[in-house]
């Protein structure tokens, strides 16, 4: 991947009227890739009367950050329309556009009606009208799902900007560290911290449902998986067995978690059956074996191992008792595999030489596609449309997530000015 | 108006957690994950998708366990386990270094450390009432689970060596914190080395 030409632009967002933030800044970098084959949009900014949130801007990182398009900047654009009927379309033919986004908020206080209108340029008409009411407090999540409506009507794909990531935060005050495991919007705001210890948490996963997420906490100075209830905030500790109670994994049905543990000496992969709590173990190696993930359709369990010297991905059945298969075989370091929702990509972390990417195996062809710069990417998880990928990386001593569109074209950082952000899971 | 104009009417969420302006300092019990109450979501979308995520699974709000006690707060940090006895402050005593270092991806024992290793064990064999943790470490590279199986695997050998020597195994627990704890922050050699490690943390130190 060549990274002179990307051009890099950066946007700092302070969260301004987000109070709720906690004092939090967010700065989102936007390396954006080649665009000569994005599709041309257009966001005009919203018309409104002091709304608290810029919802075209929002809009337009959403579609930018998807790798598809190519996002005309404000300064360039010819006027400012806020309905179909203000605008002249020959203007914005001229200027290459094949579509734009155009809309208003109205309301105060609390709160908003919001209406946007998707426009075919060359046709001159629209494609699609929405009216919405949001709440002050909803306004960015409703600019969300307008770039997924958006995202969705142009490329045929789902859209994932109005989801949920989870992941991990450590901030250090002299020996002590406060770790919190989070669930944000897709770019980074919003944030709510679901637990917090001065002991590690770790792994968290989502279920199906995406009303639970599971993860590992040592806030008893050993490790224990507990599974959380969102809503509720509730929590259930489902493994404290001696030694490892690692990487929990939620099968596809949302039954069972796949897990590590070392109970029966090195660690091996196991399944828990969530409700009835029968365990059952799938690996049965003297080497490490950890990291397991289900494939789409449950069938199989992929996970990392170090029985061949150095850690690989290999492939079983999650029944347990099949055979155990090596998948990767470029780069002396392959692990912490992640499933395209389709089945047909892993992701995962790929080391050589001491250096670690986020690299994606084709299951089919076995071929290995490198999206990222490295030295130390980790924990690569899949958009729910699998469109993109969010990891783990570092720069110094600042952790921070970014993603990378799964042609590698497109990446995006958001560094949380405070303390190390890592283990980002994208909700399903 | 021209166009064909959908009328998609969300039912506003108010996802809106208030956040707790003291939650480092929050002595919450351990375990209780009921934090300052979280303002419950009462949504419901109707006309197009609302999915795409517009649900109303409102989270609460945070949840503060504290690590109770310290197994690591000891208050000599050159001696962590001075408390135990003269001999575990004496530099020109092999007890007084309480952990051991690794080379990159091993768990083997390097012979400087073989002397450290057998002093403590001929301490723990004389003194067979007296707990030991090993607390595995490894560094930032790599991935995380990984890294918690390489710490393990690291505490495993230190105990085999331990037991091989006379040390009982119910004197010896086990955790591995992976690459979670660094004793060293830091991205280059020197900061990996010292965070490749066993601790040996002595109970009522």
């Amino acid at each position: 991947m060549d990274v002179n030409f990307f051009k890099k632009i950066v946007m700092v967002v302070a969260l301004g009227s987000y109070s709720v933030f906690c004092h939090a800044e967010l700065t989102i970098e936007i390396n954006e890739g080649t665009v000569v084959d994005g599709i041309p949009v257009a966001v005009v900014p919203f018309a409104s009367q002091g709304a608290p949130v810029d919802i075209g801007a929002i809009i337009n990182a959403d579609l930018a950050r998807s790798g598809y398009f190519r996002m005309m900047p404000r300064g360039s654009m010819p006027s400012q329309p806020s309905s179909a009927s203000q605008v002249q379309f020959p203007q914005w033919q001229g200027l290459g556009q094949n579509y734009m986004a155009v809309g208003q908020i109205n309301g105060n206080g609390g709160q908003y009606n919001v209406q946007f209108q998707l426009l075919d340029v060359s046709k001159g008409g629209a494609m699609m009208g929405y009216q919405m009411a949001s709440s002050a407090d909803d306004l960015r999540r409703t600019a969300h799902h307008i770039a997924d409506l958006i995202f969705e009507k142009l490329t045929g794909k789902k859209g994932v900007f109005n989801g949920r990531i989870a992941y991990v935060t450590s901030d250090r005050k002299g020996k002590e560290s406060q770790h919190k495991l989070q669930v944000s919007d897709t770019d980074g705001f919003n944030p709510q911290t679901i637990a917090s210890s001065t002991q590690p948490l770790m792994s968290p996963s989502w279920s199906p449902d995406k009303k639970k997420v599971a993860y590992v906490s040592f806030e008893k100075h050993n490790a224990a998986i507990y599974v959380q209830t969102l809503a509720t905030g509730e929590r259930t500790r489902v493994a404290e067995f001696p030694g490892i109670n690692g990487a929990p994994a939620w099968s596809p049905d949302g039954s069972k978690l796949a897990l590590t543990l070392s109970k029966d000496g090195s660690p091996d992969i196991y399944t828990l059956d969530v409700s009835s709590r029968v365990l059952r173990r799938i690996t049965k190696s003297f080497s490490i074996d950890t990291e397991p993930v289900w494939s789409p359709d449950g069938n199989n369990i992929v996970f990392t191992s170090d029985r061949g010297g150095k850690p690989q991905l290999y492939i079983t059945s999650s029944q347990g008792g099949g055979e155990e298969q090596r998948i990767t075989f470029s780069g002396d370091y392959n692990a912490r595999a992640s499933f395209s929702p389709d089945g047909q990509n892993i992701a995962m972390v790929h080391g050589n030489g001491g250096d670690y990417r986020i690299a994606v195996l084709d299951v089919n062809s076995k071929g290995i596609n490198v999206l990222t710069n490295g030295p130390s990417d980790e924990s690569p998880s899949f958009a729910p449309n699998g469109s993109m990928i969010l990891y783990a990386s570092k720069k110094g001593q600042t952790g921070f997530l970014s993603a990378v569109t799964l042609d590698g074209k497109m990446q995006q950082r958001m560094v949380f000015n405070s303390g190390e952000v890592r283990e980002p899971a994208w909700a399903p | 108006m021209k166009f064909n104009k959908t009328i998609l009417t969300l039912l506003v969420i108010t996802a809106l957690v208030g956040c707790s302006s003291d939650d480092e300092t929050d002595p919450l019990a351990a375990g209780t994950l009921n934090g300052p109450g979280g303002v419950n979501t009462d949504a419901s979308t109707s006309g197009l998708n609302g999915a795409g995520g517009i649900d109303g699974s409102g989270l609460n709000g945070s949840g503060v366990m504290n690590g109770a006690g310290g197994m690591n707060g000891s208050g000599n940090s050159k001696y962590p386990n001075a408390a135990i006895g003269p001999e575990f402050s004496d530099p020109r005593n092999p007890l007084s270094k309480s952990i051991i270092y690794f080379s990159l991806d091993s768990s083997e024992i390097q012979a400087d450390f073989v002397p450290i290793v057998a002093a403590h064990a001929q301490y723990l064999a004389a003194h067979p009432s007296q707990r030991v943790t090993l607390e595995g470490h490894g560094d930032e590279r790599g991935s995380r689970e990984y890294n918690i199986a390489l710490g393990e695997q690291r505490g495993k050998t230190v105990a085999g060596k331990l037991t091989l020597q006379g040390t009982s195994d119910s004197q010896l627990d086990n955790v591995s914190y992976g690459e979670e704890k660094p004793a060293a922050f830091g991205s280059d050699e020197s900061a990996w080395e010292q965070n490749r490690r066993v601790e040996l943390v002595y109970q009522g130190r």
